[in-house]
């Protein structure tokens, strides 16, 4: 505080007198080891919220995702209010639906939650829907020529089929989920994004902000790799065929 | 709901859309970095576009830029951006903006042009069209609807995310989300929300019905219809759903 005193001194001296701030002297670097060090307990504290949300979120919304894709394919007059109710979804901006959200769910990390949600519930039916909708009609006709019932035709013919779309879907639900976990700042729920406006709030801190954004673009790979893995466990036929 | 009827006796007053940066300022201020944004990723995205689209090479590029641009959250870029030496304002708003917008531009350019049947672009060549005459005549009106969808997705994206910038000190109507939620007058916060997402609600129905009226309508369709079941395996996903806000 003494050295804010000795400010427009410290100005006068300088060769630009206007805009100069104490945070523009003072060293501010881009990343700082040890910012990560000191703090490692809260920033994975942060990540582990971030993946609580982004799991929950993706596995909620594919459990809501795969009937609705079921029911959309049966005709085109379910599709069509699926799929234009998704795009109006899709252009809501989260700040605003997280801010929609408050009034019923306050503070907590739910309205982070269903926000994300609603979100990777539109990326997955779209996905879904595409996925289901590749599957060749005489592929299905044979299936229930073979004697399959609907059922097990869903489970050995459809799915399979469907899987690369599914695992499309998947994977860009995750990654754009992790991104937008961030918003939720908002509600002081943002996972790692609470490290970038935090060192926002505390004078700019870089160090800080860099950690946050860093760590939400490593995880966002990180998810894409794990289920870009997964992917090749559930599909070895795509394998011998590509080799 | 007793904030929602809040919000609406706040929007119903006209004092708030007139006053010195009241809403109808805040709009304004929010679409002017919206359409300095796109017209700056539009400027960058557009020639490159098309030249990798014509040359039919850079898919593994686009697509790589695309998947990244996913990954990266907006706020990081528009807190990064403030931070640095640019400095916090519309200035770093803007730029971290275009930024976010060159991707869905490029990556449907891109696929637009490439898209191009080569047969055609050769018959334009044997009846004894330019280079730059195919170009114009030929590759663009086929190209144009992706082209289309690409800038509608990338400004209905900046008008949507232009919002965080609040967060971080930047302005537009974000800052009425933001303000209402500090002050706990969750009334202002619904206005700004409803505002923020009617704002990105209007801008795709606008957009989408330019780029309806302007496209060349009858050969549209075919068109699309003839190249949808050939793009199949490399063919990098148009980001026309794009990622949400």
């Amino acid at each position: 505080m003494t050295s804010l005193g000795a400010r427009p001194l410290l100005d006068a001296v300088s060769d630009p007198p206007v805009g100069r701030l104490a945070v523009d002297e003072a060293p501010n670097p881009w990343f700082d080891p040890s910012y990560v060090t000191d703090n490692w307990d809260s920033i994975l504290a942060y990540t582990g919220e971030h993946v609580r949300l982004t799991v929950l979120a993706v596995v909620i919304g594919a459990v809501l995702a795969l009937p609705l894709a079921l029911l959309a394919r049966r005709s085109r007059y379910l599709s069509a209010p699926v799929l234009g109710l998704s795009t109006v979804v899709y252009t809501i901006p989260s700040l605003a639906m997280f801010a929609l959200l408050v009034p019923f769910t306050g503070l907590s990390s739910n309205t982070v939650l269903i926000g994300l949600v609603a979100y990777s519930l539109v990326i997955l039916v779209r996905n879904f829907l595409a996925g289901l909708q590749g599957v060749p009609a005489d592929v299905r006709e044979a299936a229930r020529g073979m004697g399959l019932s609907p059922a097990q035709a869903l489970w050995r013919v459809d799915l399979p089929l469907a899987l690369p779309a599914f695992m499309a879907g998947l994977r860009i639900a995750t990654v754009s989920t992790v991104a937008l976990t961030t918003v939720g700042v908002l509600v002081g729920h943002g996972g790692l994004g609470q490290l970038i406006t935090g060192g926002f709030a505390a004078n700019f801190y870089r160090a800080e902000i860099v950690t946050g954004a860093v760590g939400c673009v490593l995880l966002a790979l990180l998810a894409d790799v794990l289920l870009a893995g997964v992917e090749r466990a559930l599909t070895p036929w795509a394998r011998a065929v590509g080799s | 709901m007793n904030e929602f009827s809040r919000a609406l006796l706040y929007l119903n007053d006209p004092f708030n859309w007139t006053r010195p940066s009241g809403i109808t300022d805040l709009a304004l201020e929010h679409l002017a970095i919206s359409a300095v944004a796109v017209l700056a990723a539009a400027v960058l995205a557009l020639p490159v576009g098309v030249a990798l689209g014509t040359a039919r090479r850079g898919a593994g590029l686009v697509v790589v830029l695309s998947n990244v641009s996913r990954a990266v959250p907006t706020l990081a870029l528009l807190t990064l951006f403030a931070v640095s030496p640019i400095g916090f304002g519309n200035r770093a708003t803007t730029i971290a903006l275009a930024v976010f917008a060159v991707p869905p531009i490029l990556t449907n350019t891109f696929v637009g042009f490439r898209g191009v049947d080569p047969e055609v672009r050769e018959a334009a060549r044997g009846m004894g069209m330019s280079r730059g005459q195919v170009l114009g005549r030929v590759e663009l009106p086929l190209a144009l609807p992706l082209v289309a969808t690409g800038i509608r997705t990338a400004a209905v994206q900046v008008v949507a995310t232009a919002g965080l910038a609040a967060l971080v000190g930047g302005g537009g109507l974000g800052r009425l989300i933001n303000l209402g939620f500090g002050q706990q007058d969750y009334g202002v916060m619904i206005a700004g929300a409803i505002l923020v997402a009617g704002l990105a609600l209007l801008t795709e129905a606008v957009l989408a019905m330019l780029s309806w009226a302007l496209t060349p309508g009858p050969r549209r369709l075919p068109f699309l219809q003839v190249s949808a079941p050939k793009g199949g395996s490399s063919v990098p996903e148009p980001t026309a759903s794009g990622v949400p806000l």
